[in-house]
């Protein structure tokens, strides 16, 4: 009796267990079949590569792909040698117990949980109110060029938010170099520095590549740091310098379902657009995933 | 050659290579940004949020008007040139409203601005401003109590099930699948909450307004699920083999154990989870401003509109003149934002994972 009791008690358990993964594989599921459902129709060759036409009611998207391509571009130029050459420091030169290296890596946590909007008035108030408002009185004699919203400040931004992505892929990769090949290497006489170029640096190539794909994976999504650094309701052009403003996926269909006159009418690109953000974002996480499960299996 | 193998204290010190050295200290340099930026966050928000409570002038000006009032209620019972004669001075310095400059006249509204901040009225764009906090703060509440109500119990569930019921070859997949979910963007959550969830749950539960907490929170609990579930099933994982052990060999069965010795052992980590999802959840600004309603609604029910912090900041940040008062205040809820998150951070950090180490390690 007491046996039984137990059995099904156990069987209730792992069946609510299981329920709650199905249950959120379930939601995952719905939410593509929706996005691709919703958007397939205006999907197409066109779609990607038109400008937006009679007030975004018709047409393409190609500004928003070409300003996301951008954005993370340049976020990746400044986030990627940076957050490499951290970890560097992490796992070649700091004491693993080191109040140093405890606050760096804390610093690290916290930047990745620091609400995203936090980062879009950090840049406001530091890169558009600070940095580019004080160029443009030093250089330009107070003409308003760096000092208002554009894609430099966005993207720079944006890499302060997917640093903490690109740090600890690195790091992880950088801990699965063996530790008998920095060994072997000093031991020909190599310096420490020969070492990490020769040896940490190539072995960690994987880890980096990791680390860039799941950063821009995170960056090409991220709308609220863009609110006010930079994106764009809409251009006629392409942003051509680093002072121009820009359009960019995310924040176009914010817009689009939000702020514009005709949701219902727009319908189908709102979908086709989020379709086109929801792929690009989960094939660099899949891939992102797919390489990190590589190398943790390295590690072990 | 006997010289060259005895070794000398000399001959044995780090010989000194300027490239070495170089690297070295550019190296520790930039690994010094992330502190770096974490303090310029801290000062560069709170900077912009401090000529708020620059109200010095205010004092000066409210008491000239009070000058100015008297004189003029003076004026009345005044005969003739008695008075101006009496209070020359006065008279004199009688200020003309429009002869301010336009730091008193700011100062003047962060006075009245910093008055009504212990309100419940967001009204920040009216002939009166307004910028009590407290239905916005409620507002926020509100969301992030229903979506982790919704995350934690799934995530946890989720993360036991992956941890302790899962064959190994299931857990393989399961765990970068449901990591996937961290990977949408809180834009596309929210369009799918707003297109979809809202008018889904409007036709189940029949409210009026369409956009509301609920849905709001719903949506965002697929934000904090994968946090949640992440961080319990590390936390699960890290649970040494020899608990489990223990419990099997005293005759306790697979699932008995499961929920009995390993959840148990894994609550501070269950807790940091619950923590950082609901840090995850306070500061989400997409899904808040798609799917809340956006109305600073002060109400117990959740199916009313409401308007969080975040989605404040996100919706009124682009449309307001900068250095004025209203761009003051959403600074300073920035700022709020920004010391609540890091401080979750920090206890989820310190106090729950030293606890976590010190149960595992035997004391």
């Amino acid at each position: 009796m007491m046996k039984t009791f137990t059995k099904i008690k156990g069987a209730l358990i792992i069946g609510i267990t299981g329920l709650s993964v199905m249950v959120i594989l379930g939601i995952i599921a719905i939410i593509l079949v929706v996005v691709i459902i919703g958007g397939k129709s205006q999907f197409s060759w066109e779609f990607l590569t038109s400008f937006p036409q009679d007030g975004m009611t018709k047409g393409g998207i190609f500004p928003a792909i070409y300003g996301t391509v951008l954005l993370v571009l340049i976020m990746s130029v400044a986030a990627v040698p940076f957050g490499t050459i951290t970890a560097l420091y992490l796992t070649e030169y700091a004491k693993e117990n080191s109040w140093i290296a405890k606050t760096i890596r804390f610093a690290i946590r916290t930047l990745a949980v620091v609400p995203s909007i936090i980062f879009g008035l950090f840049g406001l108030g530091f890169f558009i109110k600070f940095v580019g408002a004080g160029m443009d009185n030093a250089f330009l004699g107070g003409r308003l060029v760096w000092g208002q919203p554009n894609i430099l400040w966005a993207s720079l931004t944006m890499s302060l938010l997917t640093l903490p992505v690109v740090i600890v892929s690195v790091e992880e990769s950088m801990k699965t170099v063996p530790r008998e090949l920095r060994e072997a290497s000093l031991a020909l006489g190599a310096t420490k520095w020969q070492t990490i170029r020769k040896v940490v640096l190539p072995g960690s190539v994987s880890g980096i590549l990791t680390g860039s794909i799941l950063a821009v994976g995170r960056g090409a999504g991220e709308v609220a740091p863009l609110l006010f650094t930079g994106a764009a309701y809409y251009l006629a052009t392409l942003p051509s310098t680093l002072h121009d403003q820009f359009m960019v996926l995310g924040y176009h269909i914010y817009i689009m379902s939000t702020q514009s006159a005709n949701v219902d009418q727009t319908l189908p690109i709102q979908f086709a657009t989020t379709l086109v953000l929801l792929l690009l974002t989960f094939i660099l996480n899949l891939i992102g995933v797919v390489l990190r499960s590589q190398i943790r299996r390295k590690q072990k | 050659m006997a010289e060259n193998t005895r070794f000398t204290a000399e001959s044995l010190k780090k010989k000194f290579r300027l490239s070495e050295f170089l690297a070295e200290k550019f190296i520790t340099g930039i690994a010094f940004l992330s502190i770096t930026i974490i303090v310029l966050i801290f000062v560069f928000v709170f900077r912009e949020a401090i000529p708020l409570f620059r109200t010095g002038k205010a004092k000066e000006v409210a008491v000239k008007e009070q000058v100015t009032k008297i004189n003029e209620g003076l004026k009345p019972e005044s005969y003739g040139d008695t008075v101006n004669q009496a209070s020359p001075v006065v008279v004199t310095n009688k200020p003309a409203p429009q002869a301010y400059d336009e730091d008193v006249i700011r100062q003047v509204e962060n006075k009245k601005a910093l008055k009504t901040l212990n309100t419940a009225t967001w009204q920040p764009v009216s002939d009166n401003p307004r910028y009590g906090l407290w239905s916005l703060f409620f507002g926020t509440l509100k969301v992030t109590l229903i979506a982790i109500l919704i995350a934690a119990p799934l995530g946890i569930l989720a993360a036991l099930f992956t941890s302790a019921f899962a064959p190994t070859w299931l857990r393989e997949i399961l765990k970068p699948a449901i990591e996937l979910l961290a990977g949408f963007p809180s834009v596309v959550i929210g369009f799918f909450a707003l297109m979809v969830m809202a008018s889904f749950f409007q036709d189940l539960f029949g409210y009026a307004s369409r956009l509301n907490a609920f849905v709001g929170g719903v949506a965002m609990s697929l934000a904090a699920i994968p946090i949640i579930y992440t961080i319990t099933e590390d936390a699960l994982s890290s649970v040494p083999a020899t608990y489990k052990e223990a419990s099997l060999a005293l005759g306790a069965n697979h699932w008995q154990t499961a929920f009995f010795v390993t959840l148990p052992a894994a609550t501070p980590g269950i807790f940091a989870s619950i923590l950082l999802g609901t840090g995850r959840v306070f500061g989400e600004t997409m899904i808040a401003l798609m799917a809340t309603g956006n109305a600073a609604l002060l109400s117990a029910n959740p199916f009313e509109s409401v308007r969080t912090l975040a989605a404040t900041i996100g919706a009124e940040m682009a449309e307001v003149v900068y250095g004025d008062t209203h761009y003051s205040v959403l600074f300073l809820i920035g700022a709020l934002l920004f010391i609540f998150s890091f401080g979750m951070n920090a206890l989820a950090e310190f106090y729950i994972k030293g606890r976590l180490m010190k149960r595992f390690m035997g004391r």
